[in-house]
């Protein structure tokens, strides 16, 4: 995935907010890559216009052979449906269905899906299938949220403060399956966080400062998620 | 204008979409309430005004001939305040544009000696009354010469017993007598073909050799006397002279047309309104909760600031107000609107000298009265919860929506369908009530579709019968007197005719017990075959060859069944009576009779002439050589033609019943549209987090609107056969207001009708969800990944 001069204005009103101001980045296959910033240094628009929910004022996003920078609506959501997976901070699963019928839903519209339960069991939760969200903790509805972002077997996975809003030990577990996920199905990971700690478990780290990347550190060594702490 | 009144204008605006539909619902339940009530008030108003400034009779009584001396004696009777004696006579006319002969009503008009006291006035619209010395010159119905283009200097050609007259047109007039003018035996006015001409009294006696003489009473009563005991020392005073039983105004044709159509008005003056009232309630309710929903924390804010429970209460109580003011405004106004309107239709069929639409300040205030019950029944309940929410509480955002596995995945029901419609599935079960609600009020939109074709339906039904099964014949001639059987003789030599059967109809007052019915007993050849009794089925009875068969109307006012003995009392020729049993009962569809075996009457009565018409098959294109030559036979008094009475009726229907289809239709597409757009915001605004997620997660627009909108599409497909089953419910409960002496209506809905009503409701509710559809385009992705609502 290639990233080349992106610039993102707003109009705030009256103001003019640059979100982005000339982002280059490039994201190999299989990579495990967090991106790092304050709450207003650009990482939450850098993802949507990776994850193909916003397009940049300038610039090109290409995935493969896909030019996401100048997409329709309907091309940005085949793009969406059969390349990219997303985790949010709030879970956000439907309330009217179980564990397992949450993954189904996008396994049913996926083309190459890997069984619900297979992928349930994979993040832990092989015998939690039919409990309805209201039933499960917040650290097992984000899991939910992991297998049904995974199931479609995407090739990019969005994550955006996966562990935000979990305590300390289910924010670990939550990090521990996305780890996995990345090593066992060669997924490219983009984590968006403003936990420094998390950082350690990539393989690069994109640092980012008003709408500018201040920074690209490549770990020679990743920590295991078990490793890190905060 | 306090900060609170800021935020409720902001809170309408922002769900004007939703405030609309609620609104327009509100609407059209007030503006049918106000368009029947006020057409009612109005047809009631112009009819009292008219009977009392027109005096109208109270008893009225046909008769043979009695002389003139006899008023005094009438004028006698206990209660009796006003006598009026006159001469009428059916003619046939011979009217210039008209290929078929018109039956003309001839009465005659009070002496100026007799007119300081005389009843049934004329209301002159053109012209003048006769000259008093004239023998020639009448004043015509208005509604007659208008609709076979007459005018004052017209001639009318006429028969007047067994003598042809020109009559010429001085004056054109309306009378209380025919508000609606309807001909003998008719059910719908055909008034090209029927007329009330009225001339000099001496004129008309002398023609039909009355001089002196009298066959026609109307009496006003004092006030407070009862029209039963003035009815029967009429009946005893007239019967040695032919006297046919006196009756009062609920029998007289005209007024009595008018009273059932109050009726009816009245009837759906309550039932309509009461169905969008209820689904209103139902609106303002669900709009309310959810408006609390999303606002919980503004109301713990307040709270907080120190607003008391009552002004937070007060708050949500004023926005229910003002969705319902803005429906009343606009329910007022339809209902003036159409009120005026149909005050225009009634004017076409009700002839009154003056029919003013009128919207009185007690309705529009009575209407304010009920619209504000909608408001505080749908709100109260609602604004409940505002006031019950502790500041604490409602500072946190609404807790997570829990599902937990219910009857329907216990009972293994939804484990093979899609997810989609799995989570569709649990949605409606876990609000069961609001699904059922939503249900409810589609199926009232079905309902009122179905039942603004009902009547179309039903006199469909009705004339299918009348016209295929039971009166086959082509005309009827029926004659002044009764003839000898001679006089078939002469009708089977006029052009055109196939075929004639001669009939008795005897008017006769049936007795059983303590009740009697005055009713025509007819007695028909048991060969016939153009007029014919028919069961429920439509299937031919055969007349039995002695004793009676019934109208099963008729049995019912009586009291009888098949079996019973009933005493017939014959009203004309020499007033006999006899016993007879009831041996069946007969499903004609339109009027009340007795039937008889022809031979079996005569036999019974000794007559010499017993034919009093016949039923004629004709060659249809011979058909203006008959008609030319009828309007001048002289025994003629009334020719009915079969295809001019069908035309009329088709023109009637038409009219009035596609009118009816059309505004009830559109009742339906508001009832509709109204609920679903409504539901669907509310999903959308429950849901929307959900939605948007979806669609990040890769799923498109219309995949997301299946599941916003699948529940809808789900709940109006119930809906569907419950609103036509709710439908013929209502209608099969109207059918009882429809039983009448004159015509019963069919309880009778088609295919047609049920596919129309659910096409209609399908259509509306698509569109509706549509609409909303339209917004998903907007969800906001981004937000979701932040945003927890």
């Amino acid at each position: 995935m290639q990233v080349r001069g992106v610039s993102k204005t707003y109009r705030l009103g009256e103001v003019e907010v640059h979100a982005l101001r000339g982002i280059d980045l490039e994201l190999q296959e299989g990579e495990l890559v967090v991106i790092l910033g304050a709450s207003g240094s650009g990482k939450s628009t850098l993802l949507n216009i990776l994850g193909g929910l916003d397009t940049p004022t300038r610039g090109e996003v290409r995935y493969r052979d896909h030019i996401l920078s100048n997409a329709n609506d309907r091309a940005l959501t085949r793009y969406r449906r059969e390349h990219v997976g997303f985790v949010f901070q709030f879970f956000n699963l439907l309330p009217s269905l179980t564990a397992l019928e949450n993954v189904e839903l996008v396994t049913e519209i996926a083309a190459h899906a890997i069984s619900p339960r297979e992928v349930l069991e994979r993040v832990g939760l092989g015998d939690r299938l039919h409990h309805f969200p209201s039933q499960l903790s917040g650290g097992e509805q984000q899991r939910v949220a992991i297998a049904r972002a995974l199931a479609k077997r995407p090739d990019v996975l969005f994550c955006d403060e996966p562990t935000g809003s979990l305590d300390y030990p289910t924010g670990k577990r939550v990090l521990e399956v996305l780890e996995r996920a990345n090593r066992d199905l060669g997924t490219l990971v983009v984590l968006i966080t403003h936990n420094v700690a998390i950082a350690a478990m990539a393989n690069r780290v994109v640092r980012l400062s008003s709408g500018s990347i201040a920074e690209v550190h490549v770990n020679p060594t990743q920590a295991s998620a078990e490793a890190i702490s905060w | 204008m306090s900060r609170l009144h800021r935020a409720l204008i902001r809170d309408l605006w922002h769900l004007r979409g939703q405030v609309i539909a609620t609104a327009l619902v509100v609407s059209v339940g007030i503006g049918a309430f106000v368009t029947m009530v006020s057409t009612y008030q109005s047809l009631a108003r112009a009819r009292a005004d008219y009977y009392s400034t027109y005096r109208f009779a109270d008893v009225f009584a046909g008769l043979k001939r009695a002389p003139d001396s006899l008023a005094a004696t009438l004028r006698l009777i206990p209660g009796v305040a006003a006598v009026q004696t006159r001469v009428a006579e059916d003619v046939v006319l011979s009217v210039v544009k008209l290929a078929e002969p018109a039956t003309g009503r001839l009465i005659s008009l009070p002496s100026a000696a007799q007119s300081g006291e005389s009843l049934n006035r004329l209301y002159l619209t053109a012209g003048r009354y006769p000259s008093p010395w004239s023998d020639d010159e009448i004043v015509a119905s208005q509604t007659f010469a208008r609709a076979n283009s007459l005018s004052l200097g017209s001639r009318i050609g006429a028969v007047l017993n067994g003598r042809w007259k020109v009559l010429r047109i001085v004056g054109l007039a309306l009378s209380p007598e025919y508000v609606y003018e309807v001909g003998p035996g008719m059910v719908v006015p055909d008034n090209r073909r029927f007329g009330v001409l009225w001339m000099n009294a001496e004129g008309l006696a002398t023609a039909f050799n009355m001089k002196g003489a009298f066959n026609d009473l109307s009496l006003s009563l004092a006030r407070g006397a009862s029209s039963k005991d003035v009815i029967d020392a009429v009946d005893r005073l007239l019967a040695p002279y032919g006297g046919f039983r006196a009756y009062d105004r609920t029998e007289q044709p005209s007024n009595r047309f008018l009273t059932d159509e109050l009726g009816e008005i009245e009837v759906n003056a309550t039932y309509i309104p009461a169905i969008f009232l209820a689904v209103a309630v139902f609106l303002v309710y669900t709009l309310l909760v959810r408006l609390i929903t999303i606002q919980r924390s503004q109301i713990a804010l307040l709270k907080a600031f120190g607003y008391s429970n009552v002004r937070i209460g007060m708050h949500y109580l004023e926005f229910a107000l003002l969705i319902v003011a803005l429906g009343l405004t606009i329910g007022l106004t339809l209902g003036g609107y159409f009120g005026a309107g149909l005050i225009g239709v009634y004017q076409q069929y009700f002839h009154f000298p003056v029919l003013r639409y009128r919207l009185g300040l007690s309705l529009i205030l009575f209407a304010t009265a009920i619209a504000l019950a909608a408001a505080l029944g749908g709100s109260l309940t609602a604004a409940r919860r505002a006031v019950r929410l502790p500041p604490a509480a409602a500072m946190r955002p609404e807790p997570p929506r829990s599902f937990r596995a219910g009857v329907l995945d216990r009972a293994g029901l939804i484990r093979r369908l899609d997810t989609v419609t799995k989570a569709i599935l649990r949605n409606l079960a876990r609000r069961p009530w609001r699904a059922a609600l939503s249900v409810l009020g589609i199926a009232a939109a079905v309902a009122t579709v179905v039942i603004g074709r009902f009547m179309f339906d039903a006199v469909n039904a009705l004339m299918a019968v009348h016209f295929d099964a039971a009166e086959r014949e082509d005309v009827t001639v029926t004659f002044n007197e009764t003839r000898s059987r001679g006089a078939v003789t002469s009708l089977r030599e006029l052009p055109g005719v196939l075929r004639v059967e001669p009939f008795r109809a005897m008017p006769a007052l049936i007795r059983a017990g303590h009740r009697e019915k005055r009713v025509s007993v007819l007695a028909v050849p048991p060969s016939g075959t153009l007029r014919q009794l028919i069961d429920a089925r439509r299937r031919r009875i055969e007349v039995p060859p002695g004793g009676l068969v019934l109208t099963r109307k008729l049995a019912r006012i009586l009291g009888v069944v098949e079996g019973n003995h009933v005493l017939v009392e014959q009203l004309d020729g020499r007033r006999q009576q006899f016993t007879a049993a009831v041996v069946r009962l007969s499903d004609e569809p339109v009027g009340i009779n007795g039937y008889m075996d022809a031979d079996a009457l005569a036999g019974l009565l000794g007559e010499d002439a017993p034919i009093s018409g016949a039923l004629l098959q004709v060659d249809k294109s011979r058909e203006p050589a008959l008609f030319a030559s009828l309007k001048h036979t002289p025994a003629v008094a009334a020719v009915s033609i079969r295809s001019a009475t069908l035309a009329t009726i088709r023109a009637i229907m038409n009219r009035s019943f596609i009118l009816m289809t059309i505004v009830m239709t559109g009742f339906g597409i508001v009832l509709v549209a109204g609920v679903v757009y409504n539901s669907v915001r509310i999903a959308l605004s429950e849901r929307g987090t959900e939605l948007a997620s979806l669609r990040v997660l890769g799923f498109t627009r219309v995949e997301v609107g299946q599941l916003l909108l699948g529940e809808q599409a789900l709940l109006t497909l119930v809906a569907i056969p419950a609103g036509c089953a709710l439908g013929a419910l209502i209608c099969r409960l109207l059918v009882p207001a429809f039983d009448r002496e004159l015509f019963r209506l069919p309880f009778i809905l088609t295919g047609a009708t049920f596919g129309f009503a659910s096409l209609v409701t399908l259509g509306s509710a698509a569109a509706a969800g549509c609409l909303v559809a339209g917004r998903i385009a907007r969800l906001d992705l981004i937000a979701v990944l932040k945003a927890r609502e």
